[in-house]
């Protein structure tokens, strides 16, 4: 089967990110980016159901800007055959217009499954992977932890309050990663190289069709508020001491 | 203006979530109805109905919904979202898998794990893991919203008296079905509803030593948790773990033992009210946020601690 993986251009999971001072947004110049955490884990299932022979063909997508080109040459470097960019500048998306940009892109290449990260690091927001399912009218399987085929479809093990739910899918069908899906592994360095030779087509939402906007504004960004660093204590016993007589939690 | 809640339940409990996203509706301000969908739900609709705030209980009780599919879910919500100005859920597993489907149905923006409510169209809510508070504003015509839950003091679950109305309209989006599930039984309180909260990190070297936190958290009622990285060494299983990846809890006292203290865990439990870390590197970030720290090995300390209770 074909599969389409979209992923997310974000800040670097290890960089401590600042509000700006205008409290426009966070500050994001000379901060390094990478592909979202949990996009690399849906790459990185796509490649192993290609391994395994489920999949035939892997279609990396993003919605973003020019410069996502990188982490679509990650997904290439990493197994992925070809790659779409819907170049949308500097245009902020929201969840529900890249679901429709990705809209675009399935009715275009007809994928049996698509595979996204369930949330980006940057907005939080866990929304793509459920609009996409909704607007593409396929099956959903969110939060997944573990993906197998079953008879025509796949079953889809689900990280869930409380524990875990296995889902039967009808294809085609959009699933959303969650951590314990996998590890991904790491680009090799003759990867890298032949990965600047696979196909990268570029595509814009005026091509696709879509009008970039959204049904909300941000009035303002603004830091939390911080906590203080409390006290270091001697003994169990002073801790004890506090916390029932100073703090009264015990 | 009327607001609908879904509830978060089980066919047999209303989950405590829905009571802090009720909080939320008031906050917002109108009629608070209550859609239980499920199968043989009625002992929900009824807890659904005593929920101080509650005006009306809608109950869609039918297989469709026995385990709360989305692709069944979602188109039922859709349906009754035209007679309402605001949809919420909570930000449990089960509302942030079927409300973003209700959203694109309705073809509008899904407002993400809402922490304050500042109007009727205006909500603060986390991004990047915390380390920033976004104002955002919905102009779409019927808003929808999932609430965190630590961000509202929940209303009352006895005191009201709504009447329970029976909806019959049944979704059945033939799409997927329910194979099983796998449910981790304890008798220790839920992590998001527990008032203390017991976490452990990598500084417990193996899943067996978690032992010790059981015990201490015996002692104090708590829920026990863990960092990523000790989900990440398969020392327990995910669904312990507190982070931006997890859950975000904000207990009343939150004790980290051999915790470092990464940002992505502090999203998880820096809105706690009073913050213990145990770790033996006294320049472990978690000290930076914790009310008492204690610098030492974990593993004479949390025995001691729990002497001492």
């Amino acid at each position: 089967m074909k599969v389409l993986v979209a992923v997310k251009r974000v800040v670097d999971y290890n960089v401590k990110v600042r509000v700006k001072a205008d409290q426009t947004g966070v500050d994001l110049a000379n901060v390094k980016m990478s592909m979202n955490p949990f996009c690399e884990i849906a790459v990185e299932e796509a490649v192993r159901l290609k391994e395994k022979g489920i999949a035939s063909e892997i279609v990396v997508v993003t919605a973003g800007p020019a410069q996502a080109q990188e982490q679509l040459r990650t997904a290439l470097a990493l197994g992925a055959d070809r790659a779409v960019l819907i170049d949308t500048g500097t245009a902020e998306l929201s969840s529900l217009t890249t679901a429709k940009l990705l809209k675009a892109v399935v009715d275009q290449e007809q994928p049996q499954l698509v595979i996204l990260g369930k949330q980006a690091i940057d907005s939080d927001n866990n929304q793509t992977g459920q609009m996409l399912a909704a607007l593409t009218g396929f099956a959903q399987g969110t939060f997944a932890s573990k993906v197998e085929q079953a008879g025509d479809g796949l079953n889809v093990t689900r990280e869930i309050d409380g524990g875990l739910q296995t889902v039967a899918l009808k294809l085609p069908a959009v699933v959303t990663t969650d951590l314990r899906l996998n590890e991904p592994r790491y680009a090799s360095l003759p990867n890298i190289m032949k990965a600047k030779k696979k196909p990268l087509e570029t595509l814009t939402p005026d091509a696709l069709g879509v009008a970039v906007k959204a049904s909300y504004e941000v009035v303002k960004v603004e830091a939390p508020a911080g906590r203080q660093a409390g006290i270091k204590v001697k003994s169990v016993a002073e801790l004890v001491e506090k916390l029932k007589n100073e703090a009264k939690v015990i | 203006m009327a607001i609908l809640v879904i509830a978060d339940h089980d066919n047999a409990n209303l989950f405590g979530a829905t009571l802090n996203t009720v909080a939320a509706a008031q906050a917002i301000g109108g009629d608070i109805h209550v859609l239980v969908a499920g199968q043989n739900a009625q002992p929900v609709a009824d807890a659904a109905a005593k929920v101080a705030g509650v005006s009306k209980v809608l109950l869609a009780d039918n297989a469709a919904y026995a385990h709360q599919l989305p692709e069944n879910v979602a188109p039922l919500v859709v349906e009754l979202a035209a007679h309402y100005s605001h949809v919420l859920a909570a930000a449990s597993t089960n509302g942030k898998n079927f409300l973003p489907r209700v959203a694109a149905l309705l073809d509008v923006d899904q407002i993400s794990e809402i922490i304050a409510v500042e109007s009727a169209d205006t909500f603060k809510r986390p991004i990047y893991a915390g380390n920033a508070i976004a104002t955002v504003r919905s102009t779409a015509p019927v808003k929808v919203i999932t609430v965190r839950a630590t961000g509202f003091d929940p209303v009352a679950a006895e005191g009201g008296s709504a009447a329970i109305e029976a909806v019959s309209l049944v979704k059945d989006a033939g799409l997927s079905s329910f194979v099983g599930e796998e449910l981790a039984k304890s008798d220790r309180p839920e992590l998001g509803a527990a008032k203390v909260v017991v976490s452990g990190g990598r500084g417990l070297q193996n899943g067996d030593n978690f032992k010790i936190l059981y015990a201490l958290a015996d002692k104090l009622g708590a829920a026990v948790g863990a960092s990523r990285a000790a989900v990440d060494a398969g020392f327990v299983p995910n669904d312990m773990q507190v982070g931006q990846t997890g859950k975000i809890v904000a207990p009343q006292l939150y004790i980290a033992v051999g915790i470092s203290g990464a940002i992505q865990h502090l999203a998880g439990m820096k809105d706690s009210k009073v913050i213990v870390a145990i770790n033996k590197d006294e320049e472990a970030p978690i000290f930076q946020v914790a009310d008492y720290g204690l610098v030492g090995d974990l593993f004479e300390l949390v025995p001691e601690l729990e002497k001492a209770i």
